[in-house]
């Protein structure tokens, strides 16, 4: 594929984006910044499975804590400064995956999905059973966050269209900055980690820093996931840090094909129009989104976005490669 | 807490860890042995409490119900690892984790599907319905003491079976050095067959054994399903031991949990298991 | 263990299968819209319940209660034609939000119909108040939907937590009960039973000496057992439903406790659970606005009606879905099927006197049924009436400022 049609299909990808509001009603446009949102959160957990080699069963911790902060900054009667709130919000979920990398980075394979599993649902009974946001039924975000500054206020996000153009930004800039990252020296080393960790640590890097970084990075991200959801929906509960949740997030960066983020993205935004369609379709919608992930694995190794280059090459490889 | 609340609450934990013990030993095997992470196990237990409600409904006996059912059981693990687990081996855990989480859904919808999304009970088998007077108001029922035996008889079957029969020594083979047992002439596809049949059985067991005391309703299987998996990176992948130990110890952090810090009861299992891992990162026992 | 290895694929082929998604996404967005205008002729209806999990055959009971009663007035509410609009919210309070907007802004529905799940029909409620779409709550019975979140476009036919558990106070000190123990699941519903019942009980004399709580949906209660008959209290109060429910009665009776310690709980311990329960479950006394049993004549028309149906006996479920579809009924009669005449509607609404199976009842301020209370004792399948132990019991709808 040459490097001019690979432009030209990013810019009519974008140009569907940026044109969407416009021409698809209220609804879908909510149902396109929710896959935007997604696709961040895809991308984020990405630098993890993808590119660092690190398999997390637990990223929705980092989701909902970021959506539970932007809850519990929302006065009752008020909107929460959006340029107060989002750095908290990115913040908090950043550290409290610095903290949680902190000890689960010093497992590996298995017992690493494990134990990211189990401080997501520490995290997630900590808001299910304790008073601090809501409870079991949750917590209403009553107002979208406000964009002012010091009075003057650039866009209102209570408008559909400034909202989905602000998370659109969002999930630019974060496609960009990971884009970005991954081709710095931060981003080979991690990639050095996922393919002969040993390696590396012979070479004289400290992995463990670089791991405990990217865990971090990755957190911080999935909050302004989360962060953009709760402000999108203005309700948070605890099943946002469910594991059915970090199951779905794994599913949309397996389901695109992982490594460079676009996959994710494809991902995201194939996870929400499969469930979409099937719920439409039929009362038992999710036996088909079942058996579709168990024929994706079988029949669709590395992806969605691995699809084409399958095809073309496909005399010449098995299918399990 | 006076002597003898802890002594019977000894007694509730170890009774509870036996039965985490029981299905948790089918997921340390096919996860050990095979090295496939199952998330659909919780569904195989699912599926063994709602055979025995059907079997007992056809034929109103609990220990027919077990002779028809795990036959069935085995069956059904025989054909999934014929049809789909073949095919993961050499796959990325990632991908494990895909497929049988898709399975979760699968096996969910089909239950709703083949019996509906009611509430059933399963009668204790007649011979097992007494109790036994611990405290002049407390009895212990003596189902749930039949069940802990069979769990330690078990537990012991497995060890025989893995450490003193040939077959076990091809599994361990097996799970050590894949390529060796090929070349050696084993047909190691028969061996994981086996070992995955014997795994689901396990799993449905559980289901069916606990059925009269549990009920058997939907989305049962996802309760059992992560406590399993704590328990088998507790005690260390592969093993039958640690499995045991690590379902007692959580039997224990969840018993005295609930009764000593009943506020943060949902997070002890997790902080145990948190320790442990810390403490020891491929579990107490790695096999 | 096998090692860890991505695949990597090149970024241009990942952006044609972006492309892809996002155009087959966007065409699909765009079809729905020349629908929507086409079939103004009918009131719209949006079900939002949960069709697959674990409360699926309690959304099915309620949609089949619902729509008996519009096939009862021929297939018409207000002299109007209906068209439903189906969504499966699988009782995930995580796409509660989204699932709602499906109906309010996908599908514009003129009434929304939902839930059985607290903190799912919390983010319905959030969504109907934000748009102004008319709600009718048929099971959920989270005291805050007709408390702090009260609005006059929310209207709940089912109760509130804290009726059928307040009940109960009353029931237990009078059979000479003066210490009690509750246990729960430590959720918000479970809480607001508990907390009501505690509050009546104590209201008449008694004194609930220990709360106990275990995390949601654990279902290993016998560490409470033992401590329950350690604290050896004259009577039990417990708050828990389906699969946990029967476990727990069979529990609670295995362990010899129902001979010396009675056990008393809202309606939910038994509905749709006897069965389950076998032989442990016989003899509970349990309160809620519905019982087997009843005399009276809309009730067994109802009953007789529905079994025709749907082959199957009704529960409380699907008397509240019936009950949702007869205030809308009076509603849209009022207004001759004229949803655009809100004001009217939500004021027929509130004075209307349903005919429920369940005895007829009234709306109060806050739009929560004002309702008779029964005791009911476990025979068989059936929970039998015993009789009216609260008769109107209007909820206190604290935090509402209508």
């Amino acid at each position: 594929m040459s490097a001019s049609f690979n432009t030209f299909l990013k810019l009519l990808v974008l140009a569907l984006v940026l044109a969407f509001p416009f021409v698809g009603s209220a609804f879908y446009t909510e149902l396109v910044a929710k896959g935007l949102i997604l696709a961040i959160f895809a991308m984020s957990l990405d630098l993890l499975v993808g590119v660092t080699g690190l398999v997390s069963f637990g990223h929705a911790a980092y989701f909902g804590v970021a959506a539970y902060v932007l809850a519990l900054l929302t006065p009752k009667y008020q909107a929460a400064n959006l340029w107060l709130s989002l750095p908290v919000a990115v913040l908090v979920a950043g550290l409290v995956a610095l903290l949680v990398g902190f000890f689960v980075l010093r497992t590996r394979g298995i017992y690493f999905i494990m134990v990211t599993l189990a401080f997501a649902q520490m995290a997630y009974y900590i808001f299910h059973d304790t008073d601090l946001g809501g409870g079991s039924d949750g917590i209403y975000v009553n107002f979208k966050p406000s964009a002012a500054i010091a009075g003057w206020t650039p866009f209102d996000l209570d408008q559909p269209k400034a909202l989905y153009f602000f998370i659109l930004v969002c999930a630019l800039a974060v496609y960009g900055g990971l884009r970005r990252l991954k081709e710095s020296s931060f981003g080979s080393i991690l990639q050095g980690i996922r393919d002969n960790e040993s390696r590396m640590l012979a070479m004289g890097y400290a992995t463990y820093r670089y791991k405990l970084a990217a865990f971090a990075v990755a957190g911080a991200l999935a909050g302004v996931a989360g962060y953009l959801y709760g402000a999108l929906y203005g309700f948070v509960t605890p099943e946002y840090l469910s594991w059915h949740q970090s199951g779905n997030v794994l599913l949309m960066v397996i389901l695109g094909g992982m490594g460079n983020f676009g996959g994710a993205v494809a991902g995201a935004f194939a996870f929400v129009a499969m469930q979409e369609f099937f719920a439409a379709w039929t009362k038992h919608w999710q036996l088909l989104m079942g058996a579709v992930i168990v024929g994706a694995v079988l029949f669709l190794p590395g992806g969605i976005s691995a699809l084409p280059a399958r095809l073309k090459r496909k005399p010449r490889e098995s299918a399990d490669e | 807490m006076d002597f003898v609340s802890f002594l019977i609450q000894t007694l509730n934990a170890v009774q509870y860890g036996l039965l985490l013990f029981l299905v948790a030993s089918g997921l340390t095997l096919i996860f050990g042995i095979m090295g496939v992470i199952n998330l659909a196990h919780g569904s195989f237990y699912m599926i063994g409490a709602y055979l025995a409600f059907a079997l007992v409904a056809q034929t109103g006996n609990l220990f027919t119900a077990l002779l028809l059912g795990i036959p069935l059981a085995a069956l059904l693990g025989a054909l999934l690892e014929w049809a789909l687990f073949r095919h993961l081996y050499k796959r990325n855990h990632l991908e494990q984790v895909l497929l049988t989480y898709g399975l979760i859904l699968v096996f969910e919808e089909l239950r709703s599907l083949a019996l509906g999304d009611d509430v059933h009970g399963v009668a204790v088998p007649a011979i097992f319905s007494a109790s036994i007077k611990l405290s002049d108001t407390l009895s212990y029922p003596v189902y749930r003491l039949v069940i802990s035996a069979v769990c330690v008889l078990l537990a012991i079957g497995l060890y025989i079976l893995i450490h003193r029969t040939r077959i076990g020594m091809m599994i361990r083979a097996g799970n050590h050095d894949r390529d060796m047992v090929e070349a050696l002439g084993i047909d190691i596809n028969r061996i994981y067959l086996v070992v995955f049949a014997l795994g689901v059985t396990l799993a449905a067991f559980a289901g069916m054994i606990a059925a009269p005391v549990s009920s058997v309703f939907p989305g049962m299987g996802n309760q059992v399903l992560i406590l399993s998996f704590v328990i088998v990176v507790i005690g260390g992948i592969g093993s039958v031991w640690g499995a045991l130990v690590a379902a007692l110890v959580i039997g224990f952090a969840d018993t005295f949990g609930k009764v000593l810090v009943p506020d943060y009861a949902g997070l002890a299992v997790y902080l145990v298991m948190a320790a442990v891992l810390l403490w020891r990162p491929e579990g107490i026992f790695k096999s | 263990m096998n090692s860890y290895s991505p695949k990597i694929t090149s970024p241009g082929s990942i952006w044609t299968r972006t492309a892809t998604v996002a155009t087959a996404l966007a065409c699909a967005a765009l079809l729905p819209l020349g629908n929507a205008q086409a079939q103004s002729g009918k009131i719209k209806i949006g079900l939002m319940l949960p069709y697959t999990g674990t409360y699926a055959a309690l959304g099915n009971a309620v949609t089949n209660g619902f729509k008996l009663y519009v096939e009862e007035s021929g297939g018409k509410l207000g002299g109007r034609d209906i068209e439903y609009f189906v969504v499966d919210d699988e009782s995930d309070p995580a796409k509660a939000t989204e699932n709602t907007n499906k109906l309010v802004k996908r599908d514009q529905v003129d009434v929304l119909v939902g839930t059985v799940h607290s903190g799912v029909a919390m983010g319905m409620a959030k969504v109907a108040r934000e748009n102004n779409t008319l709600f009718v709550v048929p099971n959920a019975g989270a005291d805050e939907l007709t408390g702090p979140l009260c609005a006059p476009n929310i209207f709940r036919t089912s109760f509130s937590n804290w009726q059928s558990a307040y009940a109960m106070g009353p029931v237990v000190y009078e059979k000479r009960a003066r210490k009690v123990v509750t246990l729960t699941w430590k959720y918000a519903a479970g809480k607001q039973m508990t907390d009501a019942f505690a509050e009546a009980f104590e209201k008449a004399g008694g004194k609930v000496v220990k709360e106990m709580t275990l995390p949601f949906p654990n279902v290993e209660f016998q560490p409470f057992l033992t401590e329950i008959a350690a604290l050896k209290p004259d009577a039990v109060f417990v708050f828990f439903a389906g699969g946990g429910a029967a476990k727990f009665v069979k529990d609670y009776g295995a362990a010899g406790l129902r001979a010396s310690i009675p056990l008393y709980a809202p309606g939910f311990l038994t509905d749709g659970t006897l069965e389950a329960m076998g032989d442990a479950g016989q003899g509970l006394l349990t309160t809620l606005h519905y019982a087997d049993g009843l005399t009276n004549a809309k009730d067994q028309a109802f009953r007789a009606g529905y079994a025709k149906a749907y082959k199957a006996a009704p529960d409380v479920y699907a008397v509240q879905g019936y009950d949702a579809a007869q205030l809308l009924a009076t509603g849209l009669s009022a207004v001759k099927g004229d949803v655009s005449k809100r004001a009217e509607l939500v004021k027929a609404m509130e004075a209307a006197r349903i005919d429920s199976p369940r005895g007829a009842f009234t709306l109060s301020k806050a739009h929560n049924p004002v309702q008779d209370i029964y005791l009911r004792k476990a025979e068989g399948k059936e929970n039998k009436v015993v009789s009216v132990v609260s008769k109107a019991l209007a909820d206190p709808a604290r935090g509402c400022k209508m």
